[in-house]
């Protein structure tokens, strides 16, 4: 589904990804962790087209497409989700509006005549059930006034209206209480299946325990430095990141070495 | 001494013989000499008038314009598009200021009176009616005073039980100046809504309205006043609005500009002449092309314990140019005044440009008041958010606009006039706008 090769990309003229190499296919769970400023939240945004950040090399190839070449919102019309870490707050447009305006220029790309009032309003009382959604916050204008958690599944019902094939959720865990995130962590649960994938980028091993993921990669200075399965993320919780950088530095050490040879 | 403008627009020497002929036939009053006495001192204005500072019309006056408007029908499909879908009203149309006389939507209910300016000059007495002969250094007003020939008159009794939809018409086939005079009382204890929608079509021909309205709102009476400018290229629109406020009266004006009229230049001006009066003016306008659209407001508070509220926002497209000036005027005895004004502008096209100017002049000591004024672009963070869920960027900003202009559309009462403005505004953003 996606095929991350080499990716370089740097953000006011500051290399954020030296060389990312990543593959997602159907139906799998990545889970990305890191210490802070490893270029988690960088790679989401590069996936995703902010247009701040600048690939300078390498390439992704989605579904079978450039994504690099897309627009943001043809990313998400290609299907593409990114659970934003700090969602924004727009007054004045209303979270319906902004919904059923979104999904209508969604299905129209895919050459799917738009949902009429009433379809549009079961689906979105289903996936408000689904996700435990308030009804009420659904009527207000989009995010404002919401409180952290309330944003965040906002984004995890935004994730379940639109139905993308690849979803990547930002530190969706941040600033979460346990109550919320075991309530976001079931709206993903229910709607994993085996033709869609998520990356779920965390700095905690926390959601993990109730997200549970096929792969776990270890992002430090803006390359994956260690992949494994759900282990992997107890051994961080346990060792923190500090063994990384140890690790790090020896293996930078070892390429300085060899090119001063 | 005073010395008289002598100025080189085709449209003055218009003017001048026109008035000239006028007097010869002796359809003068005192009135009319002195407004016309006072607008010879004057001339029009120019950039080196303060209130016209950044409002430069000479290149609208160097059009000829003539006074005579012989008698026109209505330009097929522009009462059609006046229409606002699902209002409930009682609809009056006016072509180039002449109402035909007729009430579309039920007859008028009891207390509601509505006649011809020009009826009302054969029938009574000039003075009666128009008892406020000061306009001061307003140059058009004084133009308007001294020449108008007819316009709406509009008395409220008791409470009317739908709005008024006054729709202006202008259509011309040469160059032409009309210049209609309307009066609005509303007496004690009164209540009415008007909504004003002005619309016109000339062909490549040009059309200057200098309009002036005079509204007297009384003690205890309450108007809702809503204007909906969406005339079209060739249209010059300069629009004066009196409001004469008495005590514990309430006032709203909700004013839109839309793209399409070359230039518009609204002059509202809220006396408030009694104390314990409550006054809002919202508006929004939106100008795109090479459109010059200008507020000027006024709040004169001339007595203790008024309350007044202004919010004006403009959205910029293109290489438009937009004008707010908002003066809030506190007399010595206008004690315990509260008055508030807020003007945000979104400046979107590259070389639209706004000049936004607050002006307060308080001589009283135990007030409150407030003012401020922003100017923005598009937030990069909030487009790239709906990016990011499938919105395509001409949508996005769409709906930004719309968000914008929201404080001002969400202060309308009436349902339906909310809609075909979100609409209007929609429908006047197509992506190469954005």
């Amino acid at each position: 589904m996606l095929i991350i090769k080499n990716l370089h990309a740097e953000v006011e003229d500051k290399q954020i990804l030296k060389g990312i190499d990543l593959t997602v296919n159907p139906g799998e769970v990545h889970a990305i962790m890191g210490p802070n400023g490893s270029g988690k939240s960088s790679l989401a945004s590069v996936l995703a087209g902010r247009e701040s950040f600048h690939v300078t090399e390498g390439e992704v190839t989605f579904r079978g497409n450039d994504l690099l070449e897309m627009d943001p919102e043809v990313r998400a019309r290609e299907g593409l989700f990114l659970a934003f870490q700090y969602p924004i707050e727009i007054p004045g447009v209303s979270n319906v509006n902004f919904l059923k305006t979104a999904l209508a220029e969604i299905r129209a790309y895919r050459n799917l005549p738009p949902l009429d009032a009433k379809e549009f309003l079961r689906l979105s009382r289903e996936k408000q059930k689904l996700v435990e959604f308030d009804a009420q916050l659904v009527n207000r204008s989009l995010n404002e006034g919401f409180s952290g958690g309330e944003k965040k599944r906002n984004e995890i019902f935004q994730l379940a209206m639109l139905e993308p094939s690849l979803a990547i959720l930002d530190e969706t865990d941040s600033g979460l209480d346990i109550d919320a995130l075991r309530i976001v962590a079931a709206g993903v649960n229910k709607l994993r299946s085996k033709d869609n994938a998520f990356i779920i980028i965390t700095h905690y091993q926390r959601l993990l325990e109730y997200i549970v993921p096929d792969f776990v990669h270890v992002l430090y200075n803006g390359r994956i430095v260690k992949s494994g399965t759900r282990e992997l993320a107890l051994e961080l919780e346990e060792k923190g990141y500090d063994w990384l950088r140890e690790e790090s530095r020896e293996q930078e050490a070892t390429t300085q070495g060899a090119v001063g040879a | 001494m005073s010395t008289t403008q002598e100025q080189s627009f085709p449209l003055y020497e218009e003017v001048v013989n026109e008035f000239g002929k006028l007097t010869a036939a002796g359809r003068t009053d005192k009135a009319r000499q002195t407004a016309f006495e006072r607008f010879r001192l004057l001339g029009f204005p120019s950039i080196k008038n303060e209130d016209w500072k950044y409002t430069n019309i000479t290149r609208f006056l160097k059009d000829g314009y003539a006074l005579e408007s012989p008698v026109h029908s209505i330009p097929a499909g522009l009462l059609e598009k006046a229409a606002i879908p699902a209002l409930d009203c009682y609809q009056l149309v006016l072509v180039n200021g002449v109402w035909d006389g007729k009430v579309k939507g039920g007859e008028l209910p009891k207390g509601i009176e509505v006649f011809r300016v020009a009826e009302a000059l054969k029938a009574r007495s000039n003075a009666v009616l128009f008892e406020d002969k000061k306009w001061g250094n307003q140059h058009f007003a004084n133009l308007n005073e001294a020449l108008y020939t007819d316009g709406l008159f509009i008395g409220a009794d008791g409470d009317c039980d739908k709005p008024l939809h006054i729709v202006h018409l202008f259509t011309a086939d040469h160059n032409l100046l009309v210049q209609p005079r309307h009066v609005w009382v509303v007496n004690t204890n009164a209540g009415l809504s008007v909504i004003e929608s002005t619309l016109s079509a000339t062909g490549e021909a040009k059309i200057w309205v200098n309009s002036l309205t005079e509204i007297i709102v009384h003690k205890d009476a309450r108007l809702d006043h809503t204007v909906i400018q969406t005339a079209s290229p060739g249209a010059r629109l300069v629009q004066h609005t009196t409001v004469r406020q008495k005590k514990q009266s309430l006032y709203n004006s909700y004013t839109f500009t839309l793209p399409g009229a070359d230039l518009v230049r609204n002059d509202l001006q809220a006396r408030l002449e009694e104390d314990h009066t409550e006054t809002h003016l919202y508006g929004l306008y939106l100008a795109a092309g090479n459109q010059l659209v200008d507020n000027h407001t006024l709040v004169d508070h001339q007595k203790a314990s008024c309350f007044s509220n202004e919010l004006y926002k403009g959205v910029l497209l293109e290489q438009s140019t937009g004008v707010f000036n908002g003066k809030v005027y506190v007399h010595k005895d206008a004690q315990k005044t509260n008055a508030f004004q807020q003007n945000n502008n979104l400046v979107i096209g590259k070389r639209a440009t706004i000049d936004s100017k607050p002006e307060l002049e308080i001589y009283a000591d135990d007030v409150k008041c407030s003012h401020g004024s922003t100017v923005g672009q598009f937030s990069e963070e909030a487009l790239f958010y709906l990016r990011a869920r499938g919105i395509g960027e001409a949508t996005a900003k769409a709906l930004l606009i719309n968000a914008f202009a929201f404080d001002v559309t969400e202060k309308l009462k009436l349902g339906a006039v909310e809609s075909y403005i979100n609409q209007s505004i929609r429908h006047h953003i197509p992506a190469e706008h954005a």
